[in-house]
């Protein structure tokens, strides 16, 4: 499925934004999915995965599987759908238990170790996720806005503005353009604007985006 | 009567004590004394040698003092061959803590997974508890320098002031007759050497007869060099570091103190 994903930090807050479509290969199905998570109350992830990556992965355990299996599975798009999800409820249970056994909030940065680490393990397992993410979040102890970029393959990288899916070949440079250290929270929507209107007007596929901003206040919706 | 009850760690007695545990704890009342002091710029832990020997072929590493991880260590009181087991399981812990979240291990929850293992002993049968109390001395963002005793039941407890092993009652009265809340770090370890002077049977202090550890922050002097990546660059951070003193600089210590210089006016 096609995906899209956006995030742009600034000093003190994270915007995520992601498409909302859910389907399989060139069909859309559904065009009102959230695509975006809230783990904790200062951290969010926008999730997506790359089409290729999911077919022939999702194709590689068919094969291993017994009739009888495959039969109970279903189909291949279902399994792909479940990966993303599953991996996400995942992530967001494991957190909380993290916070209910130690009484503190995982923060941003060590949780972003913690899903690179299930995501690097994962890819050397039999039946690897295929999960592409942007996690954002703002770190109340040291007061910061974070984001991370973490794909399949357990690869994370720290950004100050991320595209990740279709985006990337059309927003980064509106990013690149228009993104500055100091940048307002206004002008980080309007920049996210830009790039929404950039993936309508170059892309054939068709989008709708939801988006959140995360502050030291908590994640809240960011209609746009 | 109470041969009945304590063959076995698992079992209560009619009275609802658990013999062997108390057993334990009973062996590291006889050990060398541990204290350890809070201050406002670090932690002290200091420990009495009992066993020094001319013919000992001393290499200069303490026997028990430990360094847990990058921002913990501990002393023991007890059979430190048992100690050596669980100091193994915790570095294991914190290491595997730091491979999965980048960061330090809390001190806390170091602790209680160290804990967790002692308890252990207590419940499923069989074989004897660890004989062994620990101080911990460590440092954390979140509650910045701490200091802990576990002993053998896996109860765990956070001080100011505290020993373990031998005389602790009487050095514990000690601590809190001369704990002030903003000691400093130097004024800890001068506390510290007092403490175990009154507390030792022994008259003359000496390194041999000492172990000393301190943690502490090494305060960062500015920024690192920016690396190109706005995102990347952060505060500069403070890096703990923790120190098991030389021989020498024990002496140095109580030289400076000149402690043994008052108690031979005393007499």
């Amino acid at each position: 499925m096609a995906d899209c994903s956006f995030g742009i930090t600034g000093k003190d807050f994270v915007l995520l934004a992601s498409d909302q479509s859910a389907g399989r290969s060139i069909i859309k199905m559904k065009s009102d999915e959230n695509k975006i998570r809230t783990l904790s109350p200062g951290l969010a992830l926008a999730f997506g995965g790359e089409p290729g990556e999911f077919t022939s992965l999702g194709k590689r355990r068919l094969m291993g599987g017994t009739s009888n299996e495959l039969a109970k599975r279903g189909g291949e798009s279902d399994m792909i759908k479940r990966d993303t999800n599953n991996f996400v409820d995942y992530v967001e249970r494991n957190l909380r238990l993290y916070q209910i056994r130690n009484n503190t909030e995982l923060l941003p940065a060590p949780a972003s170790a913690f899903i690179r680490k299930e995501l690097a393990n994962s890819i050397r397992s039999r039946s690897p996720y295929a999960v592409n993410l942007l996690l954002g979040g703002y770190d109340k102890v040291h007061s910061e806005a974070h984001l991370y970029s973490i794909d399949l393959y357990g690869t994370k990288a720290i950004l100050p503005y991320a595209a990740q899916g279709l985006g990337i070949y059309v927003a980064l440079s509106t990013m690149d353009k228009y993104w500055y250290p100091d940048i307002t929270r206004d002008e980080a929507v309007e920049l996210l604007k830009k790039c929404v209107a950039e993936v309508k007007l170059r892309l054939a596929y068709q989008f709708t985006f939801n988006a959140i901003v995360i502050d030291k206040e908590g994640v809240k919706n960011l209609p746009l | 009567m109470s041969r009945r009850y304590d063959s076995r760690t698992t079992i209560f007695s009619p009275e609802g004590r658990l013999y062997q545990v108390e057993y334990a704890q009973e062996a590291i009342s006889l050990a060398g004394t541990a204290i350890g002091i809070l201050a406002k710029d670090g932690v002290v832990l200091a420990c009495e040698k009992k066993f020094t020997s001319k013919l000992l072929d001393d290499d200069g590493s303490a026997e028990k003092l430990y360094a847990l991880n990058d921002n913990m260590i501990a002393a023991v009181a007890g059979m430190t061959a048992d100690a050596s087991i669980l100091v193994n399981h915790a570095r294991y812990a914190a290491q595997k803590y730091l491979k999965t979240y980048n960061e330090q291990m809390p001190c806390e929850m170091l602790i209680k997974r160290v804990c967790d293992i002692k308890q252990g002993y207590t419940q499923h049968g069989g074989l004897r508890p660890f004989g062994v109390s620990f101080l911990y001395a460590g440092y954390d963002d979140k509650y910045q320098f701490q200091l802990f005793t576990s002993n053998p039941s896996g109860n765990y407890s956070g001080w100011r002031a505290t020993s373990i092993g031998a005389n602790n009652s009487a050095a514990q009265t000690l601590l809190k007759k001369d704990y002030k809340d903003d000691l400093s770090l130097e004024e800890a370890c001068q506390l510290a050497v007092k403490v175990l002077l009154k507390t030792m049977d022994s008259q003359n202090l000496n390194g041999e007869k000492l172990e000393f550890a301190t943690l502490s922050l090494n305060k960062a002097e500015s920024a690192p060099e920016s690396t190109g990546n706005e995102a990347t660059r952060g505060p500069a951070t403070d890096e703990v570091t923790h120190r098991i003193w030389r021989e020498q600089e024990i002496d140095e210590l109580i030289k400076k103190l000149g402690v043994l210089d008052e108690k031979k006016e005393e007499e």
